[in-house]
């Protein structure tokens, strides 16, 4: 199954805080992220991957199109997946996730826009976000290829030419061309992979200082 | 964490080429024939050779390291310059996911207070009926049906001395086949042929520990034939494919900078520490023949010792290793955790070496091996920090009386006494909390 890369615009982290974010003390635990794809048309959603930096859930709403009448609702897709089992400490602080089709609690088949709702709620962190975000749509299907009509008709045998004077049977040739390549493909499969082992070149190891790079 | 490993190593690499320079000898160059000759010939007695050493110093001991360690931050963890919840109280402030004593007993369910032990219940007074010989029993079917994860289960009760030798290498995976001591001999010709600068630290390494030590010093030649071997083995380089670190670089010389001149130095990428030879030295109780010897002993660095001095956020390795000793000491033990932390005598600051060295050197040899029993049976390291605790725990009431670091040492010189099994049992299963 092919999945193929949508161009998407990220806009900036907006932070969601109550009370004014210049004068309280503490730092905001709510992150929204918005995901909107102007040049493309309303597409199925395949897979969302990225690299987390320190966030511990993750909520997905997506905005969809609908008939033309109705306006396009926000609906969640994707309720408080969990990114790190324990916010406090590192573990999947900074690891790859993907998201699949699958694990959406709603249908992604007309997308519109996504908005990404991180959390962190330890205060331990100085900041968190998602990094490296793309998204995959369905990969076209490989079209049905018509064959060249000599390779499902082959035709029949013809006469063949008169042998030259002086010169081998070319089916036996074959033959025997056709053994010797047989031959040296058995062996290239069969090779070792024992090391040999050897850490010198061409039998000199002398060496004065270690290198930095 | 990379970031902090790639540093380390290019101190090390700078100590090794500043001696390098300093006392005008190459990293590696070919022996003389008529050296080569004397080295074969010498090669089952090289511990009654005396070259001059003093010249050399250890690259790196395990208390650079923890100062390495100590200073580990994560540029996204606020701490705060007042002491706050957020500080970690130990050494170690990297903020990395360790179990607690619940889930340690969970993970260690077979050193329970209802399952035999060996190391426990096979102590003279108990007799030998209870559990003992049911226990050998089982063994022995193990190793006849030559099932490696039932052995792997089995052993976590610890092993019976007769049966260990064998349990091991079927855990392990070694099997002495002709070509692996084939292997072994190319190796030995390897460290005929060429001399490199990291066999003058070898040798001082095993002068300085293992010659010193009672139980080790009759082992010294083995000690040298498996190191030597270890240094010239390029199948070790496989291992930094989940090593934190990697293997330092050269370029022979007079071809600096071209591709195809570039080598690893040691051949094995791994620069010896000192104590590094206390990994081999409780190995040669069990095997006499040199190349299983080498054999063990290479799975066993590949698998469990490179995490002991490398910096990596794995539950096995040295951080978290220090950081869980750390927080079941202040969890469980927190007056002493905090009258320790009041004399300037950091707990960690004396536990470091033991866990650096997996205890080796430290305990009585019989002891040691039923510690070590358990680190191949639950394959990880966890088990290391956690007696280093019980050890904490059992001399708490001496160590509450004393008011300096010297002081805390002295206590916690000698642990040649400690019956490795009770403590952790004690500690796991059997304290109030």
């Amino acid at each position: 199954m092919s999945r193929v890369s949508v161009p998407c615009h990220v806009k900036g982290t907006v932070a969601l805080q109550v009370g004014d974010v210049r004068t309280s003390q503490g730092r905001p635990g709510v992150l929204v992220i918005d995901v909107t794809f102007p040049s493309v048309a309303p597409f199925e959603l395949q897979e969302i991957m990225f690299k987390n930096y320190y966030t511990a859930f993750l909520s997905i709403r997506v905005r969809q199109h609908s008939s033309p009448h109705t306006p396009a609702k926000w609906v969640t897709c994707l309720r408080d997946y969990c990114l790190m089992p324990d916010p406090h400490s590192e573990e999947g602080a900074q690891e790859y996730v993907s998201l699949f089709k699958h694990q959406m609690l709603c249908d992604m088949a007309r997308v519109l826009e996504l908005r990404l709702i991180l959390r962190q709620p330890s205060p331990l962190w100085v900041s968190f976000t998602v990094e490296e975000l793309q998204i995959y749509q369905q990969g076209p299907k490989s079209p049905s290829m018509t064959f060249p009509k000599w390779l499902s008709h082959p035709v029949p045998c013809e006469q063949p030419a008169p042998l030259i004077e002086g010169l081998p049977d070319p089916s036996r040739v074959s033959s025997e061309v056709q053994q010797m390549w047989a031959l040296t493909e058995m062996i290239r499969a069969s090779h070792t992979s024992t090391r040999i082992g050897r850490f010198d070149v061409d039998g000199c190891y002398d060496l004065n200082l270690l290198s930095y790079t | 964490m990379r970031k902090a490993q790639g540093s380390w190593e290019k101190r090390i690499l700078k100590s090794l080429n500043s001696m390098c320079t300093e006392l005008s000898i190459p990293l590696a160059r070919k022996r003389p024939v008529g050296e080569q000759k004397e080295l074969l010939s010498k090669w089952n007695e090289m511990g009654t050779d005396e070259p001059d050493l003093s010249l050399f110093r250890p690259v790196y001991a395990p208390k650079d390291f923890l100062e390495v360690l100590i200073n580990l931050r994560n540029p996204n963890y606020e701490n705060g310059d007042s002491l706050s919840f957020r500080t970690h109280l130990g050494l170690i402030q990297v903020p990395l996911k360790v179990k607690d004593i619940p889930e340690l007993k969970e993970f260690f369910v077979e050193l329970g207070l209802t399952t035999g032990q060996l190391g426990i219940d096979d102590s003279t007074q108990v007799p030998p009926e209870l559990f003992e010989n049911e226990h050998v029993r089982i063994g022995q079917k193990v190793l006849a049906e030559q099932d490696g994860a039932a052995a792997q289960q089995y052993i976590r009760q610890g092993s019976p001395t007769a049966l260990r030798a064998d349990l091991w290498a079927l855990i392990l995976n070694i099997s002495s086949q002709p070509e692996d001591i084939l292997y072994y001999e190319q190796l030995k010709t390897n460290v005929i042929q060429h001399d490199l600068l990291v066999d003058s630290l070898i040798y001082k390494d095993v002068k300085l520990t293992a010659s010193n030590d009672d139980y080790y010093f009759v082992f010294e030649d083995y000690l040298y034939q498996v190191l030597l071997c270890f240094s010239r083995d390029t199948s070790v380089l496989g291992h930094f494919a989940y090593n934190s670190a990697s293997p330092p670089k050269s370029y022979i010389r007079g071809k600096l900078g071209l591709e195809e001149y570039a080598v690893f130095y040691p051949p094995n990428g791994v620069i010896p520490f000192h104590g590094f030879s206390m990994y081999v030295a409780p190995l040669c109780f069990l095997y006499h023949e040199p190349s299983k010897l080498y054999q063990i002993f290479r799975e066993m660095y590949v698998r469990f010792f490179f995490r002991l001095h490398s910096i990596s956020s794995h539950p096995s390795g040295i951080v978290s290793l220090c950081l869980l000793f750390e927080t079941l000491l202040q969890t469980y033990l927190p007056q002493l955790f905090y009258h320790l932390r009041e004399i300037g005598a950091q707990p960690l600051r004396i536990s470091f070496k033991w866990m650096v060295r997996a205890f080796s050197g430290y305990l009585a040899t019989d002891q040691l091996l039923l510690l070590w029993d358990r680190i191949l049976g639950y394959n990880s390291l966890e088990i290391l920090a956690v007696l280093a605790a019980a050890v904490f725990a059992f001399r708490a009431v001496n160590l509450m009386e004393v008011t300096s670091l010297a002081a805390a040492e002295a206590v916690l010189a000698d642990l040649s006494t400690l019956k490795v099994m009770p403590l952790l049992q004690i500690f796991l299963f059997a304290t109030v909390t």
